[in-house]
């Protein structure tokens, strides 16, 4: 019985979310990529880095799917343990910017003295192009995955401030909020209850669609050069190789590039999906 | 009048203190090097003469507030650094390498706000037709493809496949100025039509509000034709929230051109930046960062007082 009472409200929310065809789309194809990249070593017929001189720039065909680049390793193997460093990038990308985000958004929307210094700090960040911080971070700290992940959270942190900022202004002057200010509620308790939980919502909006532009940046980042080890097999890094190749073998370029907009597209939809869910007069809109 | 003076110095102000603590983050980041920039740059080769030399020419072996001093003393005097591996100034190698970039960002926004505002008020007119699902589909795809893989693709079919456009280059000094254009058609494309994405987006949302309206109702409840009710009631109501975008896009078109510039080998801003950072010749990514922020700052500013003209309700 007690079952039944706590996981009814989760099937009916999740019914709800799943009723919404952006989240329903977005969802399904996003679960695959992930499920294909937690999945590699089941699913890709070959090692990502075996190399096969003999084979190399084949075409597609049923032995190798996405066909072959010049050292003869397997596209299709390789898009697939890509996705796990892309989306490892992307992850880490958003969990940086999120606490980031959130700190300072909270900060400056509930704190009214902290409002003016850290949202002139959030234009100034919001005024550099997102790419350009970002190499110029890498270019500071050393490139390497786990630079490539700060440089793209710290560029993306303001986006998540901004939202939460706004929020938490709004929050601020809720009757409850000033009921538990006035009930003697210390500040961190208030933050935390009810603040903070009230949150969650504009957060998972923004944070799935820092999800998509990190992706994009990494690869970007990857492509340019200046982002993970070229070693390293991400979408970016496949495209940036496969470049010379491209007018005699442009299946180098057009698989990983499709693994690209089929994962940024998922999350679209899905940052879409929840955002009508959570402002209904957007949803009337679309 | 003079409140809208006193607004225009109020914003003047929140415009250079924005602009004083991005010269403050440019200073920052590249302080944050870990270990000795001027070791960084110069590669495991150089002696320890060599080193110090680089110091104290990029005057880090002063104290930090010193070196803050200086390096906005500098700025003030528009002297952004010397550039280390193509010895000359900061300042001469952004502006020799300005006009691939200006121009190409000018016709992406040209090429996205000529697809964004037809389709996109078309969309909202016949909210909810095929053709409107088209559209919002189209646009969610666009906004996911890279636009440098775009750029790649765009190659592929028009340079190589039929041979309409050169795939790269820019061309010198010496080439006539339409042929240096003509190198700019299928980056600024690629550029465009990935930006026209959120633009078509913004004008849809926009024209969706206004047309909800009850003056766009008494409008068309007078008898007014469709076309003057769409274009001139709701569209020039719509504008504001479509200029801002649009003011936000050219920062997202300055990112672009960054990757797009290195697939179409075009020796603009966003090339040398990319160097700069191989080469790790940090007074041209400060220089470079610095230029691209205050241009974002000013644009943003002009879009504001772009407000007051497209409606005379707002006030600074």
């Amino acid at each position: 019985m007690i079952a039944a009472s706590t996981t009814m409200p989760v099937v009916a929310g999740l019914r709800r979310l799943f009723r919404n065809r952006a989240i329903l789309l977005g969802a399904i194809v996003l679960a695959l990529v992930v499920l294909a990249a937690i999945l590699a070593p089941l699913i890709a017929p070959y090692a990502p880095n075996k190399l096969s001189i003999v084979n190399k720039l084949k075409g597609p065909s049923l032995t190798h799917l996405f066909g072959t680049d010049e050292f003869g390793r397997d596209i299709f193997s390789r898009a697939i343990y890509a996705g796990r460093i892309s989306l490892l990038v992307s992850l880490g990308v958003v969990f940086i910017s999120t606490v980031l985000g959130v700190i300072m958004g909270v900060a400056a929307g509930y704190f009214r003295q902290l409002d003016a210094p850290i949202s002139r700090l959030l234009d100034a960040m919001m005024s550099f192009p997102d790419i350009l911080l970002a190499i110029a971070l890498v270019a500071a700290l050393g490139p390497s995955l786990a630079t490539v992940i700060i440089a793209l959270g710290i560029t993306y942190a303001p986006r998540l401030a901004r939202i939460v900022r706004g929020s938490t202004l709004v929050l601020r002057e809720l009757p409850y909020i000033e009921a538990a200010v006035a009930m003697g509620l210390p500040t961190w308790q208030v933050l935390m209850r009810h603040v903070l939980l009230n949150l969650a919502s504009p957060i998972l909006v923004q944070a799935t669609f820092v999800f998509a532009s990190a992706m994009l940046a990494e690869a970007s980042l990857s492509f340019l050069g200046v982002g993970v080890s070229s070693d390293m097999p991400t979408w970016g890094t496949m495209l940036a190789s496969g470049r010379e190749f491209m007018n005699n073998a442009p299946w180098l370029m057009i698989f990983p590039g499709l693994a690209i907009v089929l994962s940024v597209l998922s999350l679209q939809l899905l940052g879409d999906g929840l955002r009508d869910l959570v402002d209904p007069r957007l949803a009337k809109e679309s | 009048m003079a409140r809208i003076s006193w607004g225009l110095l109020h914003r003047l102000g929140g415009m250079l203190i924005v602009l004083a603590l991005v010269v403050t983050v440019v200073f920052i980041i590249v302080r944050v090097t870990p270990g000795d920039p001027a070791a960084v740059m110069l590669g495991s080769d150089a002696t320890p003469e060599d080193i110090a030399q680089l110091r104290s020419r990029m005057g880090l072996d002063a104290p930090l507030i010193v070196q803050y001093g200086q390096f906005v003393g500098g700025i003030l005097r528009g002297d952004l650094g010397q550039s280390i591996f193509l010895n000359q100034p900061v300042t001469q190698a952004l502006a020799a390498r300005a006009e691939p970039t200006f121009f190409l960002t000018l016709f992406s926004i040209l090429i996205a706000v000529a697809i964004a505002l037809p389709v996109g008020v078309l969309s909202a007119v016949r909210r909810g037709t095929l053709f409107d699902q088209i559209v919002v589909t189209l646009t969610m795809v666009a906004a996911s493809v890279p636009s440098f893989w775009l750029g790649l693709m765009l190659i592929q079919v028009f340079a190589v496949g039929t041979g309409w456009f050169p795939a790269s280059g820019y061309g010198g000094p010496d080439t006539p100025f339409l042929e240096r254009l003509h190198h700019l058609v299928l980056p600024a494309v690629a550029l465009g039509v990935v930006n026209s994405a959120l633009i078509t987006r913004f004008t849809r949302a926009a024209m969706l509000d206004v047309l909800g309206e009850d003056y766009v109702r008494t409008a068309r409840a007078k008898g007014a034709n469709e076309r003057r009710v769409i274009l001139k009631h709701a569209l020039k109501n719509a504008l504001i929230p479509i200029i801002t975008v649009i003011g936000l896009s050219v920062a997202m078109l300055v990112a672009g051109a960054v990757v797009t510039e290195t697939v179409f080998g075009l020796p603009g801003v966003g090339n040398l930046v990319v160097s700069a950072v191989l080469r790790r010749d940090y007074p041209v990514i400060q220089g470079t960062l610095l230029v691209v922020a205050a241009i974002y700052v000013l644009i943003n500013f002009i879009v504001d007082m772009l407000y007051i003209l497209v409606d005379p309700r707002v006030r600074l």
